[in-house]
Formats: structure tokens, C-alpha cells, sequence
């Protein structure tokens, strides 16, 4: 039988605010354990929850940059349960009105693009954390993350396989990266996502039962976690079993997901609005002030690039999926922008390989975007050929210098003097009259001889403009 | 008259006459608190008064003494105060030292008074008898054998039996009228927002209210001014301007409207705590005001509406009491579930366990909305009535209970418990201001008189309370000690 795969992501982005959601302890990062959690975040008796309004802001500008509705009138309920790391036993989230409603975000899949529904996206705090393994006979709570304010954005189940959902996965991160609500870091738990997996026969309307995958750190490991998942029903399916809808843990080291709860021992959490908090009214002039500040978002960016630049949509779209890679780009444009093809191609070609043949990130690279947009521009003035730009490139990374003062050192400088480059050919048209001859019976191909043979002489600086030019001008 | 009987305005008058000094009158209060059967406090902190008191006379000393400095006190144990143990009558807090200050505790402290200790409650405000404590029963000091009303039936008994010049309280449903009542005290819950629940330890978060528990109505407007007030650590409280609440005790209340609603005089109510309350409200027409009868129809509907939303937000308040970070643990816990279990059966009494388990129920899949939300909406039809009444009347009257202080012991049922609460739930769930004051006595047990105002409506309130009190003495009785 032929299956259709669906699959819906809830992505929780934690957003990049200097204090916590509901009280006035700092999020930083990586410091010692629960020294970041004051008598709110420690549930005390007694206390109370404040909601940063910068959360809020936050979370209005991601709806902005779905083109969502943003629900002017919302609720924060809580979500009762025990667990140690949560310290008042509740998580105050958003139920029936979350902050952001319903909105849209395109993706790319080679030269296809498609809509992905955002189903809703909603406000919560994070818990703390549970530590089993530091010692031996007990358990340790370390709170520094409780309370640090999370956007959980709920997906339509649009996506059809691994792919997509990682091209949708990957658009999001990039998104709440560009408008500055979430530094996106995914080893420290920034950015995390959710995988609910369903199989249903091809052509069948109603949805099949959904597992949802959890722990998944990684986009590698989320295109993983799904295809493996796909098929476990599958096989399931196939032998005449029937899929339990319940959570599963990926296990990125054994490579397999395991139950972590079925449906029949969830927790029922008795949600209700949060008595503490008085429900967030959204007046239209923060939103349009919000509107007004927001940064060209990516579409907008990739739309410009093709139109101003010139770009195909293929580079505007690589060059557009990170923030990171936009900015480097755009710096380089600075004073380049005749060169914009020239630079989106050294981007994506030299410096993507090399960055990924040292696994470092765009922003890691030793070759500045400043540095490079050098190169670009003695590309661009015929200082030097493309071929010996590759050579400085590699310098530069080498931490040789700058563009012009490798290129000064190591007298890379290309010929253009007419004079000099003619003397060489003249010398190599003497030398090698066999060759001449076949030229001047045909054979077009041999002209590389006579380039190549220039170049050799000319130590590869000869302009390969002038070189050929000269050199057709001799043999015929 | 004896130091104990003295209202703040004339201890505040002695201190500054140097008729005695601050630590005087907080020595005079401890021995008495020592030698007292009440039960009424939990905690006496008497090193700490003593220093406050030193501390307050030197104040007095240069002549920078406010109204209430070097006053002694009795704070309600459901405050937080730091480096004393706070308990809110519970065994799961009784090992619980606040490492901060509740908002009302720290602007108390602000103002130079004198802090005799914690008193004793209904575990977590839960009761309206005061036998609910981890820490006993408190006795009424009018007569020993009979309850003081609860949740605040410590502050009320102590200021009754002359332990502090005046207590702190709150009230959830009652829990500050209701023992102001049976102890014939002055009681004022204000309207909800008024004053910050920082720091007050959360029975239910959309109905409780901090207040005064004093002599007279004059007391309550010194000691409001001290509590009331926006505090940006608390969502609910209210950024409404803070008036003098002393400033409009003497105006005239000729002319004055009164609305007694005829669901407040139904059958449940004793006869001669009804005869009480009609010549209480005789009295004000001789002063003046003039009576109109109105009605509360969904008042009825009061109990049920309140013994679910109360349940409901205690249920999930209490789940941070979870024996992992503070407050009472099971010995040798064999797993996380054994820890949870254990240490909630054994740290909750049974009225607190009762209302966790109504509440969760209320809450759970399936029966949200034919609980939950219904009570909700009930909750809007009794603010309703209470709307349209106050475009007639002024104040509503009434009794605050159905009857005088009963027998320790004698109410065993939990629902006829609940029915005590009948004439004062309302005010919480529309979140209205409300007082009680001694109107009278029965068989000499007090009797009190319950004003409620519109919002926001305290300055009235205590205008109109104060008023009868020039009037009347029964404010001014104090129970016979032996």
C-alpha cells in the first residue's frame, strides 16, 4: 500500500529577553546552578507572577512576521502537574487565547515553494531542570531556567515528509533569528522542536493516529527521528497493527525513538485562567508601532535581492536562510554592488566550502565579510584573475593578510601591460610552430596550449582578456 | 482604663505625651499575651517586638513619630515575614521561615510598628471556625467554650481579649467579618486590588483580601491607609489613588440610603441576631439615613458559586506545596511518587484536602465547564445584582452571620460549616468592600452589623461605621476576665 506521511511541528523558541516572564531574574545562560532564581521562580509561598511586557512584545512581532492575527485580548491559564522542576506545580502557558492566531509562512523545496498554516503561537514559561546523573543517590533541580520566557508556534499539519518539515523547521529559525526574539541556539536548548507523525493511506482525508517526538535537538536529528518514526507505523500498519497515539523520546545515539507516555496515563491538567494575572490587552498602537519597527524579513530580503541585485531565485534564497549569511552578504555588498553576482557566488561557493570543511559557522569565519569584499572588488578591476583570487582566498584564511596586501607581497598583480604579455606570446608562437600549425588547420582546441603556455611564462598574472585577444590576433 | 483597652489614636496620644513608652505597653501586651488561654497566636515574637519597641521610642524620642509608631500588633500567620516563621496554620509550613516580606508586612513595617507575633488561622485560611489549625483551636474570649469565627479567629480573639491593640486579617469568603463579628471587633475587608497580595500566602488568588481587624472604624482607617496601595508586584492590585481614609470620618451621613436585602433576612438567620441588626439599623435612621429594601436574588446562589471557585484556584495555589523545596517532607520517601503522596496526606489537614479534591474534581476533563465556568458566570450575575442595587442605595446592610459564636466542636458537618459563610461569600465574588462592626449582643455573645459599599467605597464605609460608633458603645465593650 501506498502511505502519505503528516506531519505538524510545535517549535518552542525561547526569546531572548533580559529577565525572566513573570519575574525580574536574569535568563543568562550557563550559570551556576539556581543562582538565577529568585522567590517567584522558586514558587515560595506567597508570591506572584509580573508578565514582562517584552514577551509580550516579542511574541507580537513573530505573529507580525507571519502575517498572523494577533489576538488582542489574551489569556494566560495554568497547567497543572507535579514535577520537581516545576516549582508551583502549575506552568502558566496560554490555552484558549493564545497571543498569536492563526498565520502563514512560505518554504522552499528546490524550485518549489509551499504555504505552511501556522496553526497558533502562544506564551510560557519554561521549567527548570532535573539533573540524574551528578549524583549518586539523589537527584539534583537546578531553576536558573524556570520561568525563562518560551513562544511555543504550533504548525498546521502541512507537512507530507522529513523534508518539509525540516525546510519548515529551518524557515522558522531563521525567522525568529532575523526579527531578534530567539538567538536560535539549539545545543543550549534555545530552539526545540516537537514532531507530530501521522501515516494515513494515500488518498484518505481523515488523519491516522500521531506519535509526537520529542528531544529532538538537532534539524539532522528531526529529519532523522521522522523518517524513522514513518516507518515504525509503517510497519506496524502493514502487519495489521494498529498505531497508539502517545509521546516519543529520540534517542539520537541508539538512533530510535522510544514511549515515554501513552494517551491513557496523560496527565489531565486541569487548566484554568491564571487568578494572578489579569488577561493582556493588545492596543492597535502597539501593534502598528511594533509593525513599523519590525526588519525586513527574509521573503522581503530574497525579494529584493532578486529584483535590485539581480540574483536567480536560487541564490536569493540560499543567501536569505540565515541571518547570519544575509548580514556577511550585505556587508560585502557595501560599495560592491555591481559585484553582487560575484559575491553571492564566492559566498556560496569558496567560503560555504571552506567553512564547512572546518565545521565552522558563518559568523566563526576567519575571512571577514569586509576582507572578502576586497577580493571581490580586485576581481572586479582586473587586479587579479579569478584563479589567483582563489590563491589569495586561501591566504586569508591562512591569516596571511588582507586582499591587497597579499596580493602586494606576493606580487600577484595581474599583467595587463600589452607590451610585456605580446612578448610573451610572440616568444611562445616561436617556439612551438607545430602547434601553430594545427591552429591554422582547424583545431580550435589547441588554443588552450597557447593560453596555458602564457600563463606558465606569465607566472599566471597575464589578464586572460588581453592573453586571448593578443593570441588570436597572432596565429591568424 | 487599662492600656490593653486603648484604641491606637490614644495610645498614639499617651506615646507622644510620654504617659508610657512604646516598650511599656509591648511589655504590658506580652505578659498578657503569656498569660492568656486564647490560643490565639502561633508565634509570639517577643525579642522582636522588644527591639521595635526600643526602636520606636527613640522615634518618638525626636519627635518624628507617626500615628502608628511603637503601636503593638498582631500580624495574621498567612503574611510573610522574613526570618519568622510563617506557617498559615499548617503543618506543611511549620518549619517554613519566610526569607522575605509580604508586601503588607513590609509597609507595616515602614511605619514604626511594634510586631507582638503571628496569630493563629484556619489552616491556609480554609475554615470558618478556626478549628482547622495545625496549631489548635483558638478560644473566644467572650466565652471560652465558643468558636472566635475564622479564618482570622487568632487576630480577632486577640484583639478582643486585649492581646494586641489591633490585628491584621484576611478574607476570602468572610474570614475577616466574620470573627470581627463573633468577637465584636471592627473588621474591614476592602475591595478587591485595594491592597497588594504580595507575600500573602494564596488560598484563593481572586478572592482574597487583606484588612484591618481593630477597636473602631476610626482604627481601620489609621491602619488602611498603612496597607492599602498599588504594588507592581502584584497584577490584580489596583492602581487607584489611595485617599486619607481618616479625612471623611466625620461627615454627616444625613440623607444616607440603606439597602437591607430581603435574602439577607431569610430563614436561616437567628431571631435575635436579626432583632440586633433591625435596631442597628434604627439607630441610623435616627441619624438620618433612610432604609430601602432590595434585592440580591443570585446571592442564593452564593455558596455553591464560592465552593467551587475557592476550591478550584486552592487546589492548583497549593500544589507548590510539594515537600521538594520547603515545608513539611515524609520521612524516607521511596520514590517521587511516595514523596508527592506522602507528604501532602500527612502535611494537609482535612479540610484543606477536602477542597484540593473538590476543586481538582471541578477542574478535571468533562467537568470543567458545568463547574468551572459556571460558576464563572453565576459569579457575574452576583456582581450584577450588586451593580443595580447601588444605583438605589448607598450601603447594604445586614448580619454578617446567621448566628452568635457557636460551641467548639459542635459543628461537625463541613456543608453546615459552609452555611456560616451565607451572608458574606458575596462581597468576595463581586469583589465589593465590606465591614462588620459590634451592633449588639445575644445572650452576651456579639453580635455584627455588615456593610457593604460599591467599589472602591472604603472612605464611606468607615464614615458610616465611625458614625454609629459615636453613637453606640458597643464597640467600646470588652469581654469580663477573670
Amino acid at each position: 500500500m501506498e502511505w502519505e506521511t503528516v506531519i505538524g511541528l510545535e517549535i518552542h523558541a525561547q526569546l531572548n529577553t533580559k529577565s525572566k516572564i513573570f519575574s525580574s531574574a536574569s535568563t543568562e545562560f550557563g550559570q551556576a546552578p539556581n543562582s538565577q532564581a529568585c522567590a517567584v521562580d522558586l514558587g515560595l509561598p506567597g508570591v506572584l507572577p509580573v508578565l514582562n511586557v517584552e514577551a509580550v512584545n516579542k511574541a507580537i512581532k513573530f505573529g507580525l512576521a507571519v502575517d498572523a492575527h494577533i489576538n488582542q485580548r489574551n489569556i494566560f491559564d495554568r497547567k497543572n502537574y507535579f514535577y520537581p522542576d516545576l516549582p508551583k506545580g502549575y506552568q502558566i502557558s496560554q490555552m484558549d487565547l493564545p497571543i498569536v492566531g492563526e498565520g502563514i509562512i512560505e518554504i522552499t523545496l528546490g524550485d518549489e515553494i509551499k504555504k505552511v498554516g501556522i496553526t497558533r503561537a502562544h506564551l510560557e514559561e519554561d521549567a527548570g531542570k532535573s539533573v540524574h546523573d551528578m549524583f549518586n543517590d539523589f537527584s539534583a533541580i537546578d531553576l536558573n531556567r524556570a520561568g525563562t520566557p518560551l513562544l511555543e508556534i504550533v504548525s498546521d499539519p502541512d507537512m507530507r515528509n522529513a523534508k518539509e518539515a525540516v525546510a519548515y523547521a529551518k524557515k522558522i529559525h531563521a525567522l525568529v533569528q532575523y526579527i531578534d526574539i530567539c538567538d536560535g541556539n539549539m545545543q543550549e536548548g534555545s530552539f526545540r522542536c516537537d514532531a507530530n507523525v501521522s501515516i494515513r493511506p494515500m488518498g484518505q482525508e481523515e488523519l491516522g493516529t500521531r506519535a509526537e517526538l520529542k528531544n529532538i535537538n538537532s534539524f539532522k536529528f528531526l529529519e532523522r527521528a521522522i523518517n524513522l518514526e514513518v516507518e515504525r507505523q509503517q510497519d506496524i500498519l502493514e502487519e495489521g497493527g494498529s498505531v497508539v497515539q502517545e509521546t516519543r523520546l529520540y534517542d539520537a545515539v541508539k538512533h530510535q525513538t522510544r514511549s515515554m507516555r501513552s494517551k491513557e496515563e496523560a496527565n489531565d491538567y486541569r487548566y484554568f485562567p491564571d487568578p494572578d494575572l489579569l488577561p493582556v490587552e493588545i492596543t492597535d498602537e502597539l501593534i502598528a508601532s511594533i509593525k513599523t519597527d519590525l526588519p525586513e524579513l527574509p521573503v522581503e530580503k530574497k525579494a529584493r535581492f532578486i529584483a535590485e541585485l539581480g540574483l536567480n531565485e536560487y541564490d536569493a534564497d540560499v543567501l536569505t536562510s540565515q541571518k547570519s549569511l544575509a548580514d556577511y552578504f550585505e556587508t560585502m555588498l557595501k560599495g560592491n554592488e555591481k559585484n553582487a553576482k560575484l559575491c553571492a557566488n564566492w559566498v556560496m561557493g569558496e567560503l560555504s566550502a571552506s567553512l564547512n570543511k572546518n565545521q565552522l559557522e558563518i559568523d566563526q569565519s576567519p575571512v571577514s565579510a569586509q576582507d572578502l569584499s576586497q577580493l571581490i572588488s580586485r576581481i572586479g578591476d582586473d587586479t587579479i584573475s579569478g584563479k589567483i583570487a582563489k590563491d589569495v582566498f586561501k591566504a586569508m584564511w591562512d591569516g596571511e593578510g588582507s586582499a591587497d596586501s597579499i596580493i602586494e607581497s606576493k606580487g600577484l598583480k595581474q599583467m595587463t601591460d600589452t607590451g610585456a604579455i605580446e612578448a610573451i606570446v610572440d616568444d611562445i608562437i616561436a617556439n612551438n610552430s607545430a602547434q601553430v600549425e594545427q591552429f591554422k588547420s582547424g583545431n580550435e582546441k589547441i588554443l588552450g596550449f597557447f593560453v596555458g603556455q602564457a600563463m606558465k611564462a606569465s607566472q599566471g598574472k597575464a589578464n586572460p582578456k588581453l592573453l586571448n585577444e593578443l593570441l588570436r590576433k597572432k596565429l591568424s | 482604663m487599662s492600656i490593653h483597652t486603648k484604641t491606637i489614636a490614644q495610645l498614639a496620644q499617651g506615646l507622644k505625651d510620654k504617659d508610657f513608652s512604646s516598650v511599656e505597653i509591648t511589655q504590658h501586651y506580652l505578659d498578657r499575651i503569656k498569660q492568656s488561654d486564647l490560643n490565639a497566636f502561633i508565634t509570639v515574637t517577643d525579642e522582636l517586638a522588644m527591639t521595635q519597641a526600643q526602636a520606636a521610642d527613640e522615634k518618638i524620642a525626636t519627635g518624628n513619630a507617626g500615628i502608628l509608631t511603637g503601636i503593638p500588633y498582631a500580624h495574621k500567620d498567612i503574611f510573610c515575614t522574613q526570618g519568622v516563621k510563617t506557617s498559615a496554620g499548617s503543618k506543611m509550613l511549620d518549619n517554613f521561615i519566610s526569607p522575605y516580606d509580604a508586601t503588607v508586612s513590609h509597609q507595616l513595617n515602614q511605619t514604626d510598628l511594634v510586631m507582638l507575633g503571628k496569630t493563629n488561622m484556619d489552616e491556609f485560611a480554609m475554615g470558618s471556625s478556626n478549628e482547622n489549625s495545625f496549631y489548635g483551636a483558638v478560644k473566644n474570649p467572650w466565652d471560652k467554650s465558643k468558636i472566635p469565627g475564622g479564618s482570622s479567629g487568632g487576630s480577632a480573639a486577640s484583639v478582643a481579649g486585649g492581646l494586641s491593640c489591633f490585628a491584621t486579617g484576611t478574607d476570602t469568603g468572610g474570614s475577616i467579618r466574620q470573627p470581627a463579628s463573633l468577637c465584636g471587633i471592627t473588621g474591614l475587608k476592602p475591595t478587591y486590588g485595594r491592597v497588594s497580595r504580595y507575600g500573602m500566602i494564596a488560598y484563593a488568588s481572586s478572592l482574597d483580601q487583606a484588612g484591618p481587624m481593630t477597636k473602631t472604624a476610626e482604627d481601620a482607617a489609621i491602619v488602611l491607609n498603612a496597607m492599602a496601595g498599588f504594588d507592581e508586584k502584584d497584577s490584580t492590585s489596583a492602581e487607584q489613588e489611595v485617599p486619607d481614609y481618616t479625612a471623611n470620618l466625620n461627615d454627616s451621613i444625613k440623607g444616607l440610603t440603606i439597602g437591607l436585602p430581603k435574602e439577607f433576612f431569610s430563614d436561616g438567620l437567628d431571631d435575635e441576631v436579626a432583632t440586633q441588626i433591625m435596631s442597628a439599623v434604627k439607630e441610623f435612621e435616627a441619624m438620618g439615613a433612610t432604609v430601602k429594601e432590595v434585592s440580591l436574588p443570585n446571592s442564593a446562589y452564593a455558596i455553591p458559586t464560592y465552593y467551587i471557585v475557592a476550591p478550584c484556584e486552592c487546589s492548583s495555589n497549593l500544589s507548590r506545596m510539594d515537600g521538594v523545596r520547603y515545608g513539611y517532607r515524609c520521612e524516607n520517601p521511596k520514590d517521587l511518587e511516595d514523596l508527592y503522596l506522602r507528604s501532602r496526606s500527612e502535611g494537609f489537614g482535612e479540610e484543606v484536602k477536602r477542597r484540593i479534591m473538590i476543586g481538582a474534581y471541578a477542574l478535571s476533563a468533562g467537568y470543567y465547564d458545568a463547574y468551572y465556568l459556571k460558576a464563572q458566570k453565576t459569579r457575574h450575575l452576583i456582581s450584577d445584582d450588586f451593580k443595580k442595587a447601588f444605583k438605589e442605595v448607598d450601603v447594604i446592610m445586614g448580619p454578617v452571620s446567621p448566628t452568635t459564636a457557636f460551641d467548639l466542636g459542635s459543628v461537625k458537618d463541613p456543608v453546615s460549616m459552609y452555611l456560616a459563610d451565607i451572608y458574606t461569600l458575596s462581597a468576595n465574588l463581586a469583589g465589593l468592600p465590606g465591614m462588620s462592626i459590634p451592633a449588639g449582643f445575644s445572650k452576651k455573645l456579639p453580635v455584627g452589623l455588615q456593610l457593604i459599599g460599591d467599589y472602591w467605597s472604603e472612605s464611606k464605609l468607615l464614615n458610616i461605621a465611625h458614625q454609629f460608633q459615636l453613637q453606640t458603645d458597643w464597640h467600646a465593650q470588652s469581654p469580663q476576665e477573670n
